[in-house]
Order: C-alpha cells, then sequence, then structure tokens
C-alpha cells in the first residue's frame, strides 16, 4: 500500500472525529463551529506524534491551523526544521 | 520543549514507582493525614520528605532534575499518594500542572530559571485558573493582562488555589484584549496578595487561598507558551494532566475506603455475626473491589495514550477522572455507612475519605462538565 499523503493523513484525521464534516483540503475549519480547546490540543498531538516533530510556540498560529493545506505547509516546514536540527 | 518518558531513570537515584511510594505514603504520609486535615496544614518537614523522595515532578526529563518517569508510573504514584492523603496529592496535582507546562511550553530561558527548582520541590508551583465568578466555565474568567512596557499588567483575583498559602510560583491564567495568556508569577513579585481559605469540607490541608493581583508588572518574560489562538492549548493540556492526577487521587480514595472497610468489616461485630459475613456488607465490598479495578484500568489506558502522544488521552483522562472521582465519591460514603457513628467520627479515616471524594467531584471540571464533554463525544464519532 502506497504511503498517505500528508494532507490525506490530516483530513482522515479530522474526519474521524467529525464524520459528517466534509472537508475539502482548502476549507476553512474554523467556519465550521466544529473547532474548540479540547480538539486543537488534539489536532496539535496528532501532528507531532503523526509526522514526529514538536511544534514550536511560533508556529502555534491560527492562520497555520485554518485549513488542511495550511496544516501540510506547516508540517513540511516543521519536518524540515527537524531535518535540518 | 521536551517529550515526556523518554529516558530511563538514573541507576543512583531512588526510585519512583508504585512500590516506593506506597512505602513512603506508609510511613510519612497516611499516619498523619488525620491530624493535618484537623490543622489544615501540610508541615514543611513534609514537604522536603517528598522532595527527597523525588515524588514533586519526576516526570520531568533527567536533563532538567526529574526521572524522566513516564505517565502510566506517574499515575500509579498519584493514586498511591491519594490513598494516604488527598490534600497532599493535591499538592502534587498543582505542582505536576505547573512543571508539566513549563515542560511543554516554556522557552529556553524559562526551563533554565525554573525546571530545576521544579524538581527538586525548591519551588513549588500552584495553578490560578479559577476565580470568584469562575470556576469549570475557565472561559469566563475576569482577570486580564494587559501589554504594558514591553511585558503585562497582571490585575484580578483567583480563589480556591490549591496550595496558594505555600506556592513560589503561579501559573496564572488571564484575560487579554482577544484571548487569554499564561503567565508564570513569583509570589514575591509586587503587588500579590495571598488569602488563606480555611475550613473547606474536603482537602482541608492542601492549603487553598484567594490571591489577589493588583496590578502586578511582569516583563515579557512572564509569558508561557503562545498567546492568542494557541494559549487555550496550554490551558487544556496543563488542566488534562491535572484531570489526570485526580483520577488517579481518587482511584487511591477507593482503595483506601476499600482497606478501611474490609479491616473493620473483620473485625466488628453485630448481634454475634461479623459484618464480614454480611452479604449486603459484602456486596458494598464487591462493588468497592470491581470500581477500584475498573477505575484503575481507565487511568492507566489515559497515562498509556498520554506516553504514547497519542491525542484520544484527551477523551480518556475525561472518562477516567469522570468514572473514578464519581465511583470515589459513592464507596467513601458507603465506607463510612459500614463503618455506622464510627465512621462518623475522628477516630476513623472514612470520615476524611467521604468529604475528600466530594471534591473530587468538583476540582478540574465537575461531574456536570464531565458529562456534557463525554456525552459530545459520543456526537462528534457518531455517523447517521
Amino acid at each position: 500500500m502506497a504511503a498517505q499523503s500528508v494532507d490525506g493523513r490530516i483530513l482522515e484525521f479530522i474526519e474521524g472525529r467529525f464524520p459528517q464534516a466534509g472537508i475539502e483540503p482548502g476549507q476553512d475549519i474554523f467556519s465550521l463551529g466544529y473547532i474548540n480547546s479540547l480538539f486543537a490540543m488534539e489536532l496539535v498531538m496528532f501532528l507531532e506524534k503523526t509526522f514526529a516533530f514538536t511544534l514550536p510556540n511560533d508556529e502555534l498560529r491560527i492562520e497555520n491551523f485554518r485549513t488542511v493545506e495550511a496544516m501540510t505547509a506547516l508540517v513540511d516546514r516543521c519536518r524540515s526544521a527537524v531535518a535540518v536540527g | 520543549m521536551a517529550a515526556l518518558g523518554t529516558a530511563a531513570p538514573p541507576r543512583a537515584a531512588v526510585a519512583v514507582d508504585r512500590a516506593a511510594a506506597r512505602a513512603f505514603v506508609q510511613a510519612h504520609i497516611a499516619p498523619h493525614a488525620d491530624a493535618w486535615d484537623r490543622q489544615g496544614v501540610i508541615p514543611e518537614e513534609t514537604l522536603e520528605r517528598i522532595g527527597a523522595a523525588g515524588l514533586w515532578a519526576p516526570f520531568l526529563p533527567i536533563d532538567l532534575g526529574g526521572r524522566g518517569l513516564d505517565m502510566v508510573t506517574l499515575g500509579e504514584v498519584h493514586e498511591e499518594v491519594g490513598r494516604g492523603c488527598s490534600s497532599v496529592r493535591s499538592l502534587l496535582t498543582v505542582h505536576t500542572m505547573l512543571s508539566w507546562a513549563l515542560n511543554r511550553w516554556g522557552s529556553p530561558d524559562q526551563l533554565e530559571q525554573w525546571a530545576e527548582e521544579l524538581a527538586a520541590g525548591r519551588v513549588l508551583g500552584a495553578f490560578c485558573l479559577s476565580e470568584p465568578g469562575a470556576g469549570s466555565d475557565a472561559a469566563g474568567i475576569a482577570s486580564t493582562a494587559t501589554p504594558h512596557r514591553g511585558g503585562w499588567l497582571l490585575r484580578g483575583t483567583k480563589k480556591w488555589t490549591t496550595n496558594g498559602q505555600r506556592a513560589d510560583l503561579f501559573l496564572v491564567f488571564a484575560r487579554t484584549e482577544s484571548s487569554i495568556v499564561a503567565l508564570l508569577v513569583p509570589r514575591t513579585t509586587p503587588g500579590v496578595r495571598v488569602t488563606p481559605i480555611h475550613d473547606m469540607l474536603g482537602t482541608r490541608s492542601s492549603m487553598l487561598a484567594e490571591i489577589e493581583f493588583d496590578d502586578v508588572a511582569l516583563g515579557p518574560e512572564a509569558l508561557l507558551g503562545p498567546s492568542a489562538f494557541a494559549a487555550g492549548m496550554v490551558l487544556t493540556g496543563t488542566l488534562d494532566l491535572g484531570r489526570y492526577s485526580v483520577a488517579a487521587g481518587s482511584v487511591g480514595i477507593i482503595q483506601a475506603s476499600l482497606d478501611a472497610s474490609t479491616a473493620y468489616a473483620s473485625e466488628r461485630a453485630v448481634g454475634g455475626t461479623l459484618l464480614r459475613d454480611m452479604q449486603l456488607i459484602r456486596a458494598k465490598l464487591s462493588d468497592m473491589v470491581t470500581d477500584v479495578r475498573a477505575a484503575r484500568l481507565l487511568c492507566a489506558e489515559a497515562g498509556r495514550l498520554k506516553d504514547a502522544g497519542d491525542p484520544a488521552t484527551i477523551m480518556a483522562t475525561w472518562v477516567a477522572k469522570y468514572f473514578a472521582s464519581t465511583a470515589a465519591a459513592k464507596h467513601s460514603a458507603e465506607a463510612v455507612q459500614i463503618h455506622g457513628a464510627n465512621g462518623c467520627s475522628p477516630r476513623y479515616p472514612v470520615a476524611r475519605y467521604y468529604r475528600d471524594a466530594k471534591v473530587m467531584e468538583i476540582i478540574e471540571g465537575s461531574t456536570e462538565i464531565q458529562r456534557t464533554t463525554i456525552a459530545g463525544e459520543a456526537f462528534r464519532e457518531w455517523t447517521p
């Protein structure tokens, strides 16, 4: 089985939590009314565990979590930082 | 920021595990817990002994002065402490919350300044969220943090702060214009005023206080973690660990209720028959045995998920805390019932368990908040 893409895994996680959401990669998930601090924490833990990095404080900005595309870019940046570091 | 529970403890250090915690509690905590409960204070000597035993923040990484203890074992340690004295366990809980938040969100400078002191217990931490007008509804806090000369000006009043009477460092949550922030506030900062709260129903020696922050000027280094959107995660993560500790402590209360009830039922006779031979008493004990095992397993599962970094730990911890705290309230009440009038007296510890257990249903999210949140999980994952 081919490795799943980053955005695919993020989408799968969100849809696993909210099966009825029907999220698109460019969709603003905050506009759906699902996001609370509990899910935000789960999302951060999911990203850190799945992609093996620790999110630095300065990356914990709302723009980085607004869409699956933004989260995918965040993962790419953080993975690059880990690889360089 | 460092991951938790990834390193083995140094061989030379005193062990920190369930067995060591149980031995420590039996020697230095449990025999005195009723007296401390009446006096409303934990002696300074005991606080130092806890530090010498390595119990304040053993989950911190070794390079920060901790033992790198995993979360499952931490829960077992807090259960054993809670079995002996819920007030002492409460002190561990709030110290754990601050220390964990520092480790997870702290800057290198903040870690250097505070981590080793917290690990050793030379600095004791407390968690300041509740206010006169806001408890489980954390979004309702009224304390404010205003940008001020490159730092912050903190204003407001926190209430029911566990170990507020004694703690050296406060983790304070306050509202900004658009969000909330978490601030590290040393007790000695000008404008911090501590007023002890006495004569609570339970955890009477947890040294509660009301803390007033009267235009407390703080530097930029006081900010712990991100501000704005992500600051809520600091609160969520910190409360999650506090909830885990309270859940574990509640397991300890159930076990202590079972221990006391088994002993009493084996010595007390009614009409020539030992209580232990009466079916209604045996029914109560069988439910205690069953629930303490179930609660312990729920805590262990929440801890295992924490060690794995699995986001499912947050809901697992809600479930563990709800089950363990309500079971503790139920079974400590039954322990008093089994003891009869003796159970209502200071001669037996079960009255303390009963009063302490009630507190467990309120702190770190009331039972009603727990049930609402857990029900929300059912709908969240429901597919028509």
